[in-house]
């Protein structure tokens, strides 16, 4: 007889459902084919199904098997598809009944003894399940807690092929998946704030980029700290909502970073290698998966080194920053994935890295340092902020404010802009466009007159302009201010990324 | 316009300078072999027409023969250049001095600027660290904004610096190039290079056209140093190129001056040991002033002293540009807290905004040139 089976491929980070087609024939040849553009994980399933079934005193069917991978036209990678064919092979041999099957998504990965073990991209299939009306997913218990974030959809979390079987056929109660959350295997240590030293001035410059979304570069000596103060930004951005949430733990369950522990509670941080290359950064390969671009989505990207990222890398981040996605052809096939993540660069001020009167470099070394660092992304980035080294004595003595203290500020101030831009879909300043920004920036007459001032004396561009304007709203935000005044813009053009030589080393 | 330019005296050309100056430019491949083999090298130069045409082949000869000197004349038109020759009234007179002086000189900009009694050479290594670049810049500066043209060569590194420097003041800069003076070299120089011809003058012994050889840097350092009374070398390794002007320099009687550097550092090895053998020691501008005077005889000019702080700037401002006068030029450097650290960047601003300081690459602020 025919089985069939629901089941799910991860797509990019949606999925799309498949169905696991089972025939049993007694006449004819034994053999086992599987066939609908199965990648090489897919087929050896076959082996790892046939030992399970056994190991698990169930009876492999003999006879001619054909098992079709629907629609075909998708190709199936990874070894989720093991469960589904399992059970449909059950249901084809009689060992199941249909109506078990029914209205019930299966996926999961099978040891030979007859173990379950997680898949990637839970979530998005458990949503995938939900969007088909299906009423019941069958997981593995390592991730049930993360299908389990999908409203209305019974989760069968099962720990063994055996007991799956148990669950479908109902003779026993499946266990409820909250409590199947795995502990983290660390107790990681939330990053603070408080635990860096001597730098208590650069606070109001991060905390101006955390509150509005600003992309920041930090500019610095090597070991002054930079990659310490990046690493501490999602701590002080604001809590995730609930929403994001859920993206950001889809997005990181497809890219196998989250082992099913239920909703990621922090922002991500991602610190790729200055070696990345561009399919790396923003996703790519033949079966388009997330970069790094998407797995920072909601958090923060850190490119440290920038000017060593090799410029086709930089240059594909120009999209992603500037659209909040990434779109990514392959052949047929255009998949988009989100990339709203916030940017900070940090680089050393010369090739050797001493920088001020200890440097060795030559003027070619510099300019060219220079050229490399004024290329594509610095169009993005508004907030530029020198790190020097910080004195002794503040290394042992000075007290630095707690990420709390300075997330709350955050916050109200993420409040005040969400209010305005709710309105257009945006969230923060730094995604307000040029016509938003000059309807909401309230600068009074004073401050834009200033602006205009600062405009012909530093020499600043057209979009310079535009982002001096557009931090300084945050501060003002930050103020509680309604208004821009030239206050706001003084600060803002003190922390502004064009200056003359880098005018002139573009 | 044979007789062109702007310069007081009638500048202009005879044709048999001309003829020199097209003879030298054609044997300029074949010169760089001569160069090398003759022991005093740049008498190369002060050999006669017939002695020269000899290492010359027979087509140089016979072009030098049918030579017509309304080609360059022309040539020169075109590009802009005002010719200046030995026998013009218009030729600076300092330029005699040399056993070799060139033929004609081609001048783009003002051949005026070339005759003056107390200009300053500052020259030094292409390969230059951060701390000779701004000290290039800084005598380029303070020389230019106390009437004091400034000679150079146009180089990367340090020539370039002095005349960056030296186009902040009012006196007209000089710049010999070592082939065609229309052509900025090195290319980067483009602007510096259209901004020195229109401030003052771009020169060259070679005319337009004409590309560079190794000897013409070599000869090119001579009229730098001719030109100048006080030739100062701000960086220069143990076997630079500068150290040829300096010896040039001496040679004519010049003063020649040196920057000191540390004595690890590699691109003071020159300077440091010009200094050890007599040179003297500069540190700022008017160091180079008490030379200047000290050599033509004439009262010494004045620095303009550093104007001081503007007299309206709040206590905190003032403690502030201290601070960043002292080389405490980051954020983090200047605040310990995160209220006085908006303090500072509003300070930061608003100094930036009255010209004091500026923000450099890095984000980091230092004083602004004043």
């Amino acid at each position: 007889m025919i089985a069939r089976v629901s089941t799910f491929a991860v797509d990019g980070v949606t999925s799309r459902r498949v169905w696991v087609e089972a025939d049993i024939r007694a006449k004819g040849l034994p053999a086992f084919t599987v066939v609908g553009l199965a990648d090489k994980a897919v087929r050896e399933a076959r082996e790892r199904v046939r030992a399970a079934l056994q190991n698990s005193g169930f009876v492999f069917p003999g006879g001619r098997i054909t098992v079709n991978l629907a629609p075909a036209d998708l190709r199936k990678i990874g070894p989720g598809f093991d469960l589904p064919l399992a059970v449909a092979l059950m249901v084809a041999a009689g060992e199941l009944a249909a109506e078990d099957v029914a209205g019930c998504a299966v996926i999961g990965e099978l040891a030979l003894n007859g173990e379950l073990r997680a898949v990637r991209g839970t979530l998005a299939i458990a949503e995938g399940a939900r969007r088909h009306g299906l009423q019941r997913i069958l997981v593995p218990c390592g991730v049930a807690a993360e299908a389990a974030l999908v409203p209305e959809l019974e989760v069968l979390a099962a720990a063994t092929l055996e007991e799956a079987v148990d669950f479908l056929r109902g003779d026993a109660e499946p266990p409820v998946p909250a409590t199947l959350a795995p502990a983290p295997l660390v107790a990681a240590e939330p990053l603070d704030l408080a635990d860096v030293r001597g730098h208590n001035g650069l606070i109001p410059a991060l905390e101006v980029a955390a509150a509005g979304g600003h992309n920041l570069y930090l500019h610095g000596p090597p070991g002054t700290g930079k990659t310490m103060l990046a690493r501490r930004l999602p701590s002080i951005l604001p809590p995730m909502t609930a929403v994001e949430a859920i993206e950001v733990t889809r997005i990181s369950s497809v890219g196998g970073l989250h082992h099913g522990g239920g909703l990621a509670a922090e922002r991500p941080f991602r610190a790729p290698h200055h070696t990345i290359s561009a399919s790396g950064l923003v996703g790519g390969g033949a079966q388009p998966t997330p970069g790094e671009a998407t797995l920072a989505h909601h958090g923060v990207l850190f490119l440290d080194e920038l000017s060593e990222f090799a410029r086709p890398s930089l240059e594909a981040l120009r999209q992603p920053l500037e659209d909040g996605h990434v779109t990514i052809v392959r052949g047929q096939k255009v998949m988009a994935f989100p990339t709203r993540f916030m940017l900070v660069a940090a680089s050393n001020p010369c090739p050797c890295g001493l920088g001020g009167d200890d440097c060795t470099c030559s003027t070619g070394d510099l300019a060219r340092h220079h050229r490399r660092l004024s290329g594509p992304l610095l169009d993005r980035i508004d907030v530029l902020v020198a790190v020097g080294r910080p004195a002794a004595g503040a290394l042992r003595d000075e007290q630095a404010p707690s990420s709390a203290a300075v997330r709350e500020r955050v916050i109200a101030a993420r409040e005040r802009q969400a209010d305005r831009l709710a309105a257009h879909g945006l969230t923060c300043n730094a995604q307000m466009p040029a016509r938003l920004l000059r309807e909401h920036a309230e600068a009074t007459p004073s401050a834009l007159r200033l602006l205009y001032e600062l405009h012909d004396r530093h020499r600043l561009s057209a979009r310079g302009h535009g982002r001096v304007l557009r931090v300084a709203r945050t501060l003002a935000d930050l103020d509680d201010s309604p208004t821009v005044g030239p206050e706001h813009i003084t600060l803002a053009a003190a922390l502004r990324l064009e200056t003359a030589a880098l005018a002139a080393a573009a | 316009m044979t007789a062109g330019g702007g310069g007081a005296v009638a500048a202009g050309a005879c044709d048999a300078c001309l003829r020199r100056a097209a003879l030298v430019a054609a044997l300029a491949g074949r010169l760089d072999v001569e160069w090398r083999r003759r022991d005093a090298a740049s008498r190369v130069l002060a050999l006669p027409d017939e002695e020269l045409l000899a290492v010359g082949t027979k087509a140089v000869r016979v072009r030098y023969e049918r030579f017509d000197a309304a080609v360059p004349r022309a040539v020169a038109a075109r590009a802009g250049v005002v010719l200046v020759c030995r026998c013009s009234p218009a030729y600076p007179a300092r330029l005699r001095a040399l056993p070799d002086p060139p033929a004609v000189l081609h001048v783009l900009g003002d051949p005026g600027v070339l005759d003056v009694p107390d200009a300053v050479a500052i020259v030094g290594a292409r390969r230059a660290t951060p701390y000779g670049l701004d000290v290039s810049r800084a005598l380029g500066r303070g020389l230019s904004r106390a009437g004091v043209p400034v000679v150079s060569g146009l180089a990367l590194g340090i020539d370039a610096a002095a005349h960056d420097g030296a186009l902040e003041g009012a006196a007209r800069p000089v710049a010999v190039l070592a082939a065609a003076p229309d052509v900025p070299y090195p290319a980067r120089h483009r602007r510096l290079h259209a901004a020195v011809a229109e401030r003052g003058a771009v020169v060259s012994e070679l005319p337009p056209g004409s590309s560079a050889f190794r000897w013409c840097f070599v000869a090119r350092n001579r009229i730098v140093a001719a030109l100048a009374q006080v030739v100062v070398i701000v960086e220069a390794a143990e076997r630079s190129g500068s150290l040829t002007t300096a010896d040039f320099a001496a040679d004519l009687g010049c003063t020649v001056a040196a920057v000191p550097g540390r004595v690890t550092n590699r691109t003071a090895a020159g300077t440091n040991a010009l200094i050890q053998s007599g040179a003297a020691l500069v540190r700022d501008a008017g160091d180079v002033l008490d030379l200047l005077a000290e050599a033509t005889g004439s009262p010494r000019r004045c620095a303009p002293a550093r104007p001081p702080a503007p007299p309206d700037l709040a206590p905190e401002l003032l403690a502030l540009l201290a601070a960043v006068e002292e080389g405490r030029g980051a954020l983090g450097e200047l605040a310990a807290d995160a209220e006085e650290a908006r303090a500072v960047l509003a300070g930061l601003g608003e100094l930036e905004f009255r010209g004091l300081i500026r923000r450099t690459f890095g984000g980091r602020y230092e004083p602004a040139a004043r």
